[in-house]
């Protein structure tokens, strides 16, 4: 699916695009790559989604969103995806997941709300639970005490030569 | 950062144009000239504001993984197990949270078989069982840190 020239343009844009009138065109130099095959590749990238989307990456703390709150429900097995589906339609859940359960751990959906503020958080878990009808269900707040490490995920492309010992 | 700059961060949270004049087409939409957006971008940029302009890959589909996992770690042990996991260039995120379960992280690698090694690893030098729960699932949300 992917050539060896959209690897080399992935891995030269992960760390960044050019903030400059002609981005593409930057990339394209340094690559020695016309822009329009920048732009076409690019294209082709995001409509197969390898690249989920091009924007900002924000620090959420930087913006005053302190509190981090996962929220785990325990959901029968035949709720999870209408639950789930619905759940991530309100604008402050920011990711949604089914994860598998585990022996003390009887939790299989997982979304999480970046809030200004603890209070906040716990108002919109409310509004979540009775739109939703959640109430019913076993469920544990579990807000983030500090943030240890956060970065992007890297991508690191494959060279074939690094895994022969000459 | 003032409303305008909030303007730019919420409007390029929502997705960057594929063009050859991104920036013009942008600013145009923001009632901004294109010079104005790239000074103010490259300000938030260097003020730490934005972590980072550009694309978000789809780990899996990159033939890469992803996990979220878990570990229950002694109080005084704490500061320790935290050193120890966050020394893994695999380990992306690290959170401590309230609840017996009290060190959360993901691990990206570019391998499955990756992640399987790496949570090996992590059982070994903190001696600590890990709970590894990869998604089974993902329901779409739109990206929207209002800022």
């Amino acid at each position: 699916m992917l050539d060896a020239r959209d690897r080399q343009l992935l891995e030269q844009i992960q760390t960044g695009l050019p903030v400059c009138p002609r981005p593409y065109a930057e990339i394209g130099t340094t690559l020695a790559m016309p822009e329009a095959e920048v732009l076409e590749r690019l294209t082709q990238l995001k409509q197969q989604g390898l690249i989920k989307r091009m924007g900002v990456i924000v620090k959420h703390h930087q913006l005053g969103y302190r509190a981090n709150a996962m929220i785990v429900w325990n959901v029968p097995d035949n709720l999870v995806k209408q639950l789930g589906r619905q759940i991530s339609q309100f604008a402050f859940v920011t990711l949604c997941y089914q994860r598998p359960r585990q022996a003390e751990w009887p939790y299989n959906l997982f979304c999480m709300i970046h809030g200004k503020d603890r209070e906040t958080v716990l108002m919109q878990l409310e509004q979540l639970k009775s739109s939703c009808d959640l109430a019913r269900l076993d469920h544990n707040i579990l807000f983030s005490r500090r943030c240890f490490k956060q970065r992007g995920a890297v991508y690191q492309p494959k060279n074939p030569t690094s895994l022969t010992h000459g | 950062m003032d409303d305008i700059d909030r303007h730019i961060i919420n409007t390029l949270q929502a997705g960057f144009p594929v063009c050859d004049a991104p920036y013009q087409q942008v600013a145009m939409q923001l009632g901004l000239t294109e010079q104005a957006l790239i000074e103010r971008l490259q300000t938030l940029l260097d003020n730490g504001t934005l972590t980072r302009f550009g694309p978000l890959y789809h780990a899996e589909l990159m033939g890469g993984a992803l996990t979220l996992a878990a570990v229950k770690t002694p109080l005084d042990r704490f500061a320790e197990v935290t050193e120890i996991i966050n020394a893994f260039p695999e380990v992306a995120h690290n959170y401590a949270r309230n609840h017996a379960l009290n060190m959360w992280f993901v691990i990206a690698t570019e391998t499955p078989e990756q992640i399987r090694h790496t949570l090996t690893a992590i059982e070994q030098k903190t001696g600590l069982a890990v709970v590894n729960m990869p998604k089974i699932n993902e329901y779409f949300v739109g990206l929207k840190l209002e800022a």
